[in-house]
């Protein structure tokens, strides 16, 4: 006797069994619905970006590549060497030495300044504490994402190179797309 | 009585014979490549990509550049193969699909500068069978190849290929039984000169359709490319060639769907006659049959995006159970109504 199944079970669904004039009907017809597809892809166009040429452009949260700032109207760095982005960084890839602010060599805002500022991008994890750590919003996430380089020592960016504006720019998602 | 096996039209001096092998060569030769680059290029826009195209403007250089890297490549040979099969295998594909071509009629016997030359390489009188001698001499060059590579996958591929030959090439034949008990020849000029009244696709519509299927099979092309079948015989019979010997294959590949798609052409789409009576100056005929086989190729290249390769029991099962009575009832049926007819 068959086996039947209880009013729990769910019934699956199966295609007619293959064969007979039905089978060679449904068949041709799939191949035409099949083919109908692949041609509306022609019609539809390519959605692959050409990566190079053009670039996804990222969130205004996206987080990329540091950035270390300045003060807009006396152009003094914001750091003050605190380190609490070093104590915060869970890759432990941040260096920083600080030293004091002299009345003839006026860096910083505050008492003292990071005379050393180091971010090795290679153990970088890109989380973002840094920045959430930082009193002066010194140091924030940028947008640059194109970041590899030729030797491990390259990505160990200096204070110079945080402070400089990258230098090309990556495209910003409008508000809505 | 005189024992003729088979009549050429040779109204022609032998010069002339030469140089059309030479222009079919070279034609061949050139359509190959833009059948390989559109290929890569349709699949990649049927698939939401765009394909090819950083060598050269819209990566038009892209066969050139595949072909130099091909020929560029270290000669190489398993230790396990068997030399001079392996050699001769790609030779005999590249052969078998060149001398297939020579007989694709291009147009009809015209007046070039007050000589009279037929735009094809030969015109035999045994067309079709011409062509299924040839087909059957190519699967020696994927068979060869596969056996004398001495690999277990190029030998599996190998065996598929010739089992799938061998189970297509007679659905092949029946289709085209219909078409020649209809125009009542065998010569591929005169199936075209009696396609005046009406393209053979009309009246043998399933003919047409079971020639297809079969020279998708023929070509060992998608759905019915199990002789490569690349996930799981990673390339079959080509596994252990490369460089020139590949590009062999490649080539003979490509050749044989032009092949098909012109044979297409010529049988059952009216070769180089336009519909509605149009007549234009013969130097037009050789475009119309490019453009016939054009449509044939997208729709080889089409049907290779869309379907998945078939398992080996559903090719067996679909080539002698369907394929196989569908063409017999075909030709029956043709045979019967030409002879009530006439």
């Amino acid at each position: 006797m068959a086996w039947t199944p209880g009013e729990d079970v769910v019934e699956v669904v199966r295609a007619p069994a293959p064969g007979a004039a039905g089978g060679l009907y449904r068949s041709f017809g799939e191949t035409l619905r099949g083919l109908k597809t692949t041609f509306a892809r022609i019609i539809e166009g390519p959605v692959t970006i050409q990566y190079p040429e053009e670039k996804v452009p990222v969130y205004p949260r996206f987080r990329g590549r540091h950035k270390l700032h300045r003060f807009e109207d006396t152009g003094l760095e914001k750091c003050v060497g605190c380190s609490l982005c070093a104590a915060a960084c869970p890759a432990d890839c941040i260096r920083v030495v600080a030293a004091e602010n002299t009345p003839d060599n006026r860096v910083s805002a505050g008492e003292r300044y990071a005379a050393v500022y180091e971010i090795n991008l290679s153990r970088c994890i890109f989380c973002g504490y840094c920045e959430v750590a930082c009193p002066f919003d010194a140091i924030t996430m940028g947008h640059e994402y194109e970041l590899s380089d030729y030797s491990r020592t390259d990505l160990i960016f200096t204070k110079e190179m945080l402070l400089a504006e990258p230098l090309e720019r990556t495209p910003l998602r409008k508000e809505g797309e | 009585m005189n024992a003729t096996l088979a009549v050429v039209g040779y109204y022609e001096p032998w010069w002339i014979q030469i140089i059309k092998a030479i222009v079919i060569f070279a034609v061949a030769l050139q359509l190959v490549p833009i059948v390989l680059l559109a290929e890569r290029k349709l699949m990649g826009r049927m698939q939401g990509r765009y394909g090819p195209n950083r060598v050269g403007p819209y990566g038009l250089l892209q066969p050139l550049a595949d072909i130099l890297k091909l020929l560029t490549k270290e000669q190489f040979r398993p230790a396990t193969s068997v030399g001079v099969l392996f050699k001769v295998a790609p030779v005999i594909s590249i052969l078998t699909a060149v001398a297939a071509f020579a007989i694709i009629p291009f147009g009809d016997a015209q007046d070039i500068f007050g000589t009279r030359v037929g735009l094809y390489g030969v015109d035999v009188s045994i067309g079709p069978l011409y062509l299924f001698a040839f087909g059957a001499i190519a699967f020696y060059g994927i068979m060869l190849g596969g056996w004398s590579s001495g690999s277990k996958y190029s030998f599996l591929g190998a065996m598929r290929g010739a089992a799938q030959l061998i189970s297509y090439e007679v659905s092949q034949g029946l289709a085209l039984l219909g078409v020649i008990f209809t125009s009542q020849t065998l010569s591929l000029t005169g199936i075209v000169h009696a396609q005046g009244g009406m393209w053979y696709v009309v009246p043998q519509f399933v003919g047409f359709l079971i020639f297809l299927v079969a020279g998708f099979a023929e070509t060992n092309r998608a759905p019915f490319d199990l002789t490569e079948a690349d996930a799981e015989l990673v390339g079959g019979y080509n596994t252990e060639f490369g460089g020139g010997p590949f590009a062999s294959y490649y080539f003979a590949e490509y050749l044989n769907v032009l092949v098909v798609s012109g044979i297409t052409t010529t049988i059952f789409l009216g070769g180089w006659l336009l519909p509605f009576g149009i007549h234009p100056p013969g130097w037009v005929d050789p475009f119309v049959v490019l453009f016939k086989m054009g449509l044939i190729t997208f729709l080889f290249i089409w049907v290779r995006a869309t379907l998945p390769r078939l398992r080996y029991d559903q090719l067996m099962s679909f080539g002698w159970k369907v394929l196989l009575p569908l063409a017999t009832l075909n030709a029956l049926v043709t045979a019967i109504l030409v002879v009530v007819t006439h």
